[in-house]
């Protein structure tokens, strides 16, 4: 049995908080070079000139990426073996949001009621989904979610025979309307099986994937590839000016679906894919 | 092409002079409003009362800033999804407003609303918080501070860098480049 204390939590969720808002993932750098390489219209390349340059700036004076530090979402898998003393998950999660969005001069974003709209003023409360596993390991996924592309997503109920036709259409038909609103190029998270709620959460989980890790089964790494070449064959290009890049990624999260059913869910990120991982 | 320089408050001639696909950089002072404050300006236009701010001119930015740490005029400074202000530009363009900036698609009615005013739809570059953030050197507080991020502030740029999407001729430059690049 191992113990963790509440505080330890709180103190790594603060520094992903941080960390993640100012400093830009390597996957995400990478495939912003990438397509600025491959870019051919020249206001799209100039926006990818900028978004390069936006890295740097970020990453050398401590200004967050972008002004919208999200929601904060995370995805823990808990080890069965590991104790928490101290406090309950929920509430050293949302500690640690409420130091790492204070302490980073981050955005405070959330409002207490979506109706009424008075702010929480601490950026809580988080988005959290737990996980038992095996094991003595605790490993926290962290996304800062933005509004803007999170307001680009969609669900939909597809039928068992719209097949891969019919999911590649829905997704590359919703890229397609969504067009310059969620910043591309953008992050376009899969989901397809499960239920009416589990597929918007599969979605989500494959945000937080590092880019350029394909999904581990053949089938759907071609699917992914696929879907990737039909949305960048749209035009959109960066920041929706027209060109080449308009997804930097696809990736797929399929769950065992009902007899009856295909659910399919598309949740987009911006090229401001902010993603972290921490282990305990 | 060499990017224009301009500087509010702006003319309907100047405005003429712009097509959609410009680049441009700003120089002087614009305002930053978004959803909160727009719905406040709109209320005292509504009841014929005066705006914290003379709109003739003007270039609006749909921004809601991270905090600025000690030192620095203003944190990350991006624009915001100009969609939601959609339904009060109309309004704000003719109480003399001649210019927003935000990204993302406009309504229809917005861009008639363009040409009517002789007005422009800029985008900045969405998520380039940081970048942006350089080019703002001074800021104000003009109205609604207890809007937090969400406040009118008064913001001197220097070569604040955007694009033009829909001109007063109702060229649209998301439309454009889609035609230009699309394969399907």
């Amino acid at each position: 049995m191992k113990e963790l204390e509440a505080r330890q939590i709180s103190d790594k969720v603060a520094e992903a908080c941080e960390r993640s808002n100012i400093y830009l993932g390597d996957d995400v750098a990478k495939a912003l070079r990438t397509s600025y390489e491959q870019e051919e219209s020249p206001t799209g390349k100039e926006a990818l000139d900028q978004l390069i340059k936006n890295e740097q700036i970020a990453r050398e004076s401590g200004i967050p990426i972008c002004q919208d530090t999200g929601f904060a979402v995370f995805f823990v898998e808990w080890g069965q073996d590991v104790v928490l003393k101290g406090g309950t998950l929920e509430e050293a999660i949302n500690e640690g949001v409420r130091k790492g969005y204070k302490e980073g001069y981050l955005r405070k974003s959330i409002v207490k009621d979506p109706l009424r709209r008075e702010n929480t003023g601490d950026n809580t409360p988080a988005v959290i989904y737990t996980d038992m596993v095996p094991g003595d390991e605790v490993v926290i996924h962290f996304a800062a979610k933005g509004g803007g592309s999170e307001n680009m997503s969609t669900v939909k109920m597809l039928k068992p025979a719209d097949g891969v036709e019919g999911l590649v259409n829905f997704v590359v038909n919703h890229v397609k309307e969504a067009g310059p609103n969620p910043c591309p190029p953008i992050v376009v998270g899969v989901g397809v099986g499960g239920t009416f709620d589990k597929v918007a959460v599969q979605a989500k989980k494959a945000l937080l994937r590092p880019l350029g890790q394909p999904n581990s089964d053949p089938f759907y790494a071609d699917l992914e590839k696929r879907m990737l070449k039909e949305i960048n064959e749209l035009g959109i290009g960066p920041q929706g000016f027209g060109g080449r890049t308009t997804a930097m990624a696809v990736h797929i999260e399929p769950y065992p679906s009902h007899i009856a059913s295909m659910a399919a869910a598309v949740n987009i990120n911006c090229h401001a894919s902010r993603h972290y991982e921490i282990r305990l | 092409m060499e990017p224009k320089k301009i500087t509010p408050p702006l003319t309907d001639e100047q405005m003429m002079e712009l097509k959609a696909g410009d680049t441009l950089l700003i120089n002087g002072v614009i305002y930053s409003a978004r959803d909160a404050a727009h719905k406040k300006l709109i209320e005292l236009m509504e009841e014929g009362k005066p705006l914290p701010l003379d709109l003739n001119g003007q270039i609006i930015y749909y921004v809601g800033p991270t905090p600025a740490k000690p030192g620095q005029p203003i944190g990350s400074a991006g624009p915001t999804t100009s969609g939601r202000m959609d339904a009060y530009t109309p309004q704000m363009l003719a109480h003399g407003m001649k210019a927003c900036i935000g990204k993302g698609s406009r309504s229809a009615a917005v861009k008639e609303a363009l040409q009517k005013y002789k007005g422009v739809y800029l985008a900045a570059t969405g998520g380039a918080g940081a970048l942006l953030a350089q080019a703002i050197k001074k800021v104000e507080m003009v109205a609604y501070e207890e809007l937090g991020p969400e406040a009118i502030q008064a913001m001197e740029v220097e070569d604040f860098p955007v694009t033009v999407i829909n001109d007063v001729y109702g060229n649209d430059l998301y439309e454009q480049g889609v035609e230009k690049y699309a394969k399907r």
